[in-house]
């Protein structure tokens, strides 16, 4: 930003936000935005780490390298569920939000914090507190529904852990309700002074709409949750067929939520991309306002497509082709994004440093699984595709490619500005190459194998099916592998990495006006603000 | 509303301008959580148009075994209890903290109130077997697989036994109401409804007393006063959200039949 007189005086640049206070007590009672989001990290960090296990474990049943099948049938389903469940609603749900966002969403505002810092903490709380109750389910009574909980399986049938799992869903819903307000609330009212809304960065855009659907989606996947709870313990019969009621209506329930959930997932991402690009293009953006407003635009269009789920659950003919419809208008936006940044990487000075070896792994999967959703889109060849391993391929393309790989960019980017230090460049790129070959190799197969008929959550499959299968797993160890490089990469960096400058990326936007790491307030002297965030020529 | 002055000793929080800026941030997070509230509640009512649609009689039925004169007195409590909240919020702005103090421990005293005239209406309930999915059945193990209309009812043995009748205070009148409940297949929809939604809102009357509680302390304390009042508005507009959604339930389960 070029107006910013923020220029920190060298005497306080030892003093900062992790020094502020010290010892185990000031991390947990800290009112910091930036602490709490990098407890937030460490947090999702922990549980994608117990995501990965399952998942590698699936891949390794399904590679069926012996004789012997490495899992029972039951054993399998619960590894199924469990990587699902703590994939979406512990790991990708809040890991750009409430990591990313909280870190960085105040200062790019130019803000001292957000608006209710208290119900940060509290909201981190909460979270853990939601994890943990659905965490006691792996120990206590294992659910085997898969994390979507489709009725009447998961209210007749199975064991009672799953009103465990459904009471941590709901607990961490409400975590990512009071985030996604706080959010709301920090942008109208605590921007710094000259920051109109055409000036916010597109991160913030993107954290904004996300936050709008947190808001607006939640609280009926909450009651949808309670309704599971409520037909388990006291039989209500609202989803049970035996009572009268009607399981169909859970998908819509659920759907209502769940597929706005994706955005929730996908947008903080794109945000992440939008930032990302700039930076490594030294230009300013190619058109901010379509960026800017095509986030709240599928945000919009988020809400009128959950029937896309559904084409083959005996909805009307008529509903179908809507929603068909509707779900092709998500493309819109979407490739409004794409196309503005592949316009700002044009003619730019463009460097391929680790963050952005990622941002382009975004766009190139992102592409790949956004594609194949308009196949899906199609009720024809839906109902083709329908529950087969191409829906596995496309979604873990769209949701681990597309978010992952951008939540992945932004740790390598903003990790300057949360330790002061600088990551190894070659560590971030190595883990890049093995991510991205080790994806490709997982999921591109997977397409083909549904494409051939191998339908998903089946514990077996026949002959035909080995040798993709064996390739997809061999795929998921490179995906493994590279975290790991990712993780010892982010770990020497963060003991060993060399000293970082305040601005080591020379990005325009706010955070990069403060010292690395910020002081405890953010900024010396509230910045302001007299132009747009990305004004590089 | 009577302007904020931040002149006096309440310090607003280090991020905000001034008080006046803190109490428009507070007020907009409380406006979107009440939302999300709303919204929640939004997902049971249509559940409950649905239901109604699929199963008219079973709803009407249901609805004329509840006892509406305690319902309409419920509602009553509730009207009461937002007139005294709103009458606690004003004088906390005017610094009439003993008034206000009373205003707030009426408003609790309604909660109380309101939970108990519940409580005989639930327990009623119980007792003639007008009660959800499982609960309904003499032997809650019966009725696996859909077989339901083969396993006896608690009504229905309630209905055998003029002992137990004459017991849990059924009158002629009712034994004709439960009668034609069990007459219609799926019966047990309308009370999931009925128990799910008023058990909800139960929570939020437990849940709002509680805030209520915690306000009732900060008034006594002078920790709340015209120069900063967000928690006692806020716990106010959460209170009338609360008010707002039994004004809702009220008519659909009691009186449209």
């Amino acid at each position: 930003m070029s107006s910013a007189h923020t220029k920190t005086e060298h005497g306080h640049a030892d003093h900062n936000y992790l020094n502020h206070g010290s010892g185990i007590w000031s991390w947990m009672t800290t009112l910091d935005h930036k602490r709490i989001g990098l407890m937030y990290f460490a947090t999702v960090a922990t549980l994608f780490l117990i995501g990965g296990f399952f998942a590698l474990g699936i891949r390794l049943h399904l590679a069926k390298f012996g004789a012997e099948p490495l899992l029972d049938p039951d054993t399998y389903n619960k590894f199924m569920t469990f990587h699902g469940a703590i994939m979406v609603f512990m790991v990708i749900i809040p890991g750009i939000p409430a990591f990313l966002g909280n870190f960085v969403l105040p200062i790019q505002l130019g803000a001292k914090d957000v608006a209710f810092p208290r119900l940060n903490l509290a909201s981190y709380y909460i979270f853990i507190a939601g994890a943990a109750i659905a965490a006691s389910s792996m120990i206590f009574n294992q659910v085997d529904t898969g994390w979507t909980f489709y009725t009447p399986y998961s209210t007749a049938k199975t064991s009672n852990g799953v009103i465990l799992l459904v009471l941590g869903a709901f607990t961490m819903g409400f975590s990512s309700i009071l985030t996604g307000l706080n959010f709301i609330v920090t942008t109208h009212k605590l921007r710094a002074p000259g920051m109109t809304m055409d000036r916010i960065p597109l991160m913030i855009w993107a954290l904004y709409s996300t936050s709008i659907i947190q808001i607006l989606a939640t609280p009926i996947l909450a009651i949808t949750l309670l309704l599971i709870g409520a037909e388990k313990t006291l039989g209500v019969g609202i989803f049970d067929p035996d009572l009268g009621g009607d399981p169909v209506l859970f998908q819509h329930f659920f759907w209502f939520y769940s597929h706005p959930a994706v955005y929730i997932m996908i947008l903080p991402a794109m945000g992440v991309i939008s930032e990302l690009i700039t930076a490594f293009s030294k230009k300013t953006i190619f058109g901010y306002r379509a960026i800017a407003y095509s986030s709240v635009a599928i945000a919009a269009v988020s809400f009128l497509v959950w029937g896309h789920h559904m084409f083959v659950s005996g909805q009307s003919t008529i509903a179908g082709i809507v929603f068909s419809i509707i779900t092709m208008f998500v493309g819109v936006p979407t490739a409004i994004k794409l196309f503005n940044w592949i316009s700002t990487m044009y003619r730019g000075t463009v460097t391929f440093e680790a963050p952005m070896l990622f941002a382009l792994g975004f766009m190139f999967l992102f592409t790949i699984g956004g594609l194949t959703g308009v196949f899906l889109a199609s009720t024809g060849m839906d109902v083709h595709f329908h529950d087969t391993y191409f829906v596995v391929a496309h979604f873990h393309y769209v949701m681990v490619g597309g978010t992952l790989m951008a939540l992945m960019g932004g740790i390598l980017y903003w990790f300057p500005k949360m330790f002061g230090r600088m990551t190894s460049d070659l560590g971030g790129r190595i883990s890049w190459v093995l991510i991205f070959t080790g994806f490709n190799v997982t999921f591109f197969p997977q397409f083909v194998l549904g494409a051939m008929g191998m339908p998903r959550r089946y514990f077996d499959y026949l002959p035909e099916y080995t040798n993709l299968n064996q390739i997809s797993t061999v795929g998921s160890w490179l995906i493994g592998l590279g975290f790991l490089v990712g993780l010892i990469t982010i770990i020497h960096g963060i003991f060993k990495g060399e000293k970082a400058t305040d601005n080591p990326w020379g990005a325009k936007t706010l955070e990069w006006q403060t010292s690395s790491p910020p002081p405890h307030e953010n900024f010396i002297n509230t910045p302001t603000v007299t132009a747009g965030p990305y004004d590089f020529r | 509303m009577t302007s904020v002055s931040s002149s006096s000793e309440f310090q607003h929080q280090h991020h905000f301008k001034s008080a006046e800026h803190q109490y428009a941030s507070s007020k907009q997070g409380i406006w979107l959580f009440l939302c999300t509230e709303i919204l929640m509640f939004g997902g049971l009512f249509v559940g409950y148009l649905i239901y109604h649609s699929l199963y008219p009689t079973v709803f009407k039925n249901g609805s004329e075994t509840l006892d509406w004169k305690m319902g309409a007195v419920n509602t009553v409590v509730l009207l009461v209890s937002s007139f005294t909240m709103a009458a606690a919020i004003n004088y906390v702005q005017r610094g009439l903290h003993k008034i206000a103090a009373i205003m707030l421990a009426l408003t609790i005293a309604c909660a109380g109130a309101f939970m108990v005239i519940k409580y005989f209406e639930y327990s009623h309930k119980f007792h003639v077997g007008t009660v959800p999915g499982k609960f309904s059945l003499v032997d809650p193990t019966c009725g696996a697989g859909g077989k339901r209309a083969e396993c006896e009812s608690k009504i229905s043995a309630l209905l055998k036994n003029p002992v137990e009748l004459e017991k849990n205070h059924v009158s002629a009148e009712e034994v004709t109401r439960l009668k034609a409940v069990i007459s219609q297949p799926k019966w047990e929809m309308f009370y999931g409804f009925y128990f799910v939604m008023t058990g909800l809102h139960g929570i939020h009357v437990v849940a709002g007393a509680l805030l209520i509680f915690w306000i009732f302390i900060k008034t006594l304390r002078r920790k709340v006063g015209p120069e900063y009042y967000t928690p006692v508005e806020g716990v106010g507009l959460f209170w009338h959200v609360v008010d707002l959604v039994w004004i809702y339930l009220f008519p659909l389960l009691y009186l449209v039949g």
